[in-house]
């Protein structure tokens, strides 16, 4: 948990130089829009989830997706009560991690890639993001007390249908907005 | 959009007349002592204590309870294994599995302190308007650049919030359905794409704005709060009384 903190910080230390005044208006405007975005429930088979999106953000915020995801955490423990103070810098890290990777392998592809290659690329990105998502999850938890062990294995059981919804609409959502406004994956450029 | 734990005839004043910054703080040592509080009994005094505070806030008790329910859905499936995987003597049997006492303890524990540490977190930060709680951040010296961060998405998470009705209105208007196939994740991924999309012009039109009233990249945080000698006292008795909690934990 405190090995979480302390990447986590360093990595924010990192994204707060990168991330000037001028671009603030930007990265909080978009953050809101994906926290947003987090509220619609997408029904998958029998259930339904609720996206997380950091595959998405990590490549359309790059580095500022880690003080983004930061911030809709802090939002929720406080006025959700989902997650909890404690465990803020693990959770930020184990979303924000996922999406910097993201970002770094799928945007430059993603910049050139047109039509379905968009939707495909756009899907394994998606996907990607959670499952990094799911296997930190389930570390950390293994790593704070083995016996946690069985429920982790378990609990990466139930992220296949998030993966499957993540995946398809976050491949939608990328062929649509290379379609409409492509600018929007260069901003971090 | 309703993001605090209050409305308007449930807010009753008395957390207010304290700096932000003291909740903040309460709230944080209360968590940090919580998690490392080892005795049951000792636990059930602190659940307790966080329950008869959000009582005196006069929070409502179904919303906090829809809350709670919330994280418990969460944490269910590593309770139930809980008790399973910890080794100790075993109290019933399942299958070929058996469930340890200790293990059980465990479960009572984690429910305890997870339950504890939320309710405060609610009644000491829920009930605090958010603009409130990041000017209090900022007096916290936190980085300027992450408390400016947090403002805007606060007062942004509202506008986007009635963009996201007015798409999913129009939806609803050509009789859009959730379901489980191709169309609606289609459909839910251009209405994601297409409230990024206003999102980022409407942060152009933002910035652009803020330039023109000579915006600097500095918001200055004008708050009437001030840190008084009272605050000051609380915190000092607070802090010995965690202290004092975890003195008896040890020693019990």
């Amino acid at each position: 948990m405190i090995s979480g903190a302390l990447v986590s910080t360093a990595l924010l230390v990192v994204a707060t130089r990168r991330l000037d005044f001028e671009r603030i208006p930007q990265a909080a405007v978009l953050a809101a829009a994906f926290f947003i975005a987090s509220l619609l429930s997408v029904p998958v088979g029998p259930s339904s989830v609720h996206l997380i999106l950091n595959g998405l953000m990590g490549i359309i915020l790059g580095w500022s997706a880690v003080p983004a995801i930061l911030v809709a955490l802090v939002m929720q423990a406080v006025f959700f009560g989902y997650g909890g103070l404690l465990v803020l810098g693990v959770n930020t890290l184990n979303i924000a991690l996922p999406a910097l990777i993201c970002g770094l392998l799928f945007a430059p592809a993603l910049r050139q890639a047109n039509g379905k290659n968009t939707l495909y690329l756009g899907a394994l990105c998606g996907g990607l993001g959670v499952i990094l998502t799911g296997l930190m999850v389930s570390l950390s938890l293994g790593l704070s007390g083995p016996d946690f062990l069985p429920a982790a294995k378990i609990m990466l059981a139930t992220y296949t249908p998030l993966v499957l919804a993540e995946a398809a609409v976050t491949g939608f959502t990328l062929a649509f907005i290379i379609k409409v406004a492509p600018e929007l994956i260069r901003v971090q450029e | 959009m309703q993001l605090t734990v209050t409305d308007d005839h449930t807010r009753s004043g008395w957390l207010d007349q304290f700096d932000p910054r003291l909740r903040l703080l309460t709230a944080l040592l209360f968590a940090l002592t919580t998690v490392s509080l080892q005795q049951t009994p000792l636990l059930l005094l602190v659940l307790a204590a966080s329950l008869l505070s959000a009582l005196f806030t006069g929070l409502t008790g179904s919303l906090l309870l829809k809350r709670l329910l919330a994280m418990e859905g969460f944490m269910i499936l590593l309770l139930i294994m809980l008790p399973f995987s910890v080794p100790g003597d075993s109290l019933f049997t399942l299958g070929s599995f058996s469930a340890s006492t200790q293990g059980l303890e465990r479960v009572l524990q984690i429910v305890l302190k997870a339950n504890a540490i939320v309710i405060m977190l609610m009644t000491l930060i829920g009930t605090l308007e958010p603009v409130v709680l990041g000017h209090a951040l900022g007096q916290l010296r936190l980085p300027e650049k992450l408390i400016h961060l947090f403002l805007f998405t606060v007062r942004y998470i509202g506008v986007l919030f009635d963009e996201y009705q007015r798409l999913r209105m129009a939806m609803r208007a050509r009789a859009f359905v959730a379901g489980s196939n191709r169309h609606t994740w289609r459909s839910f991924g251009w209405l994601i794409g297409m409230l990024l999309v206003r999102s980022l012009e409407r942060s152009q039109r933002i910035l652009a704005a803020m330039k023109c009233r000579g915006f600097n990249g500095r918001l200055y945080l004008i708050t009437t709060e001030h840190w008084q000698r009272r605050d000051s006292v609380i915190l000092s008795i607070l802090s010995l009384f965690f202290l004092l909690l975890l003195l008896s934990d040890h020693l019990l």
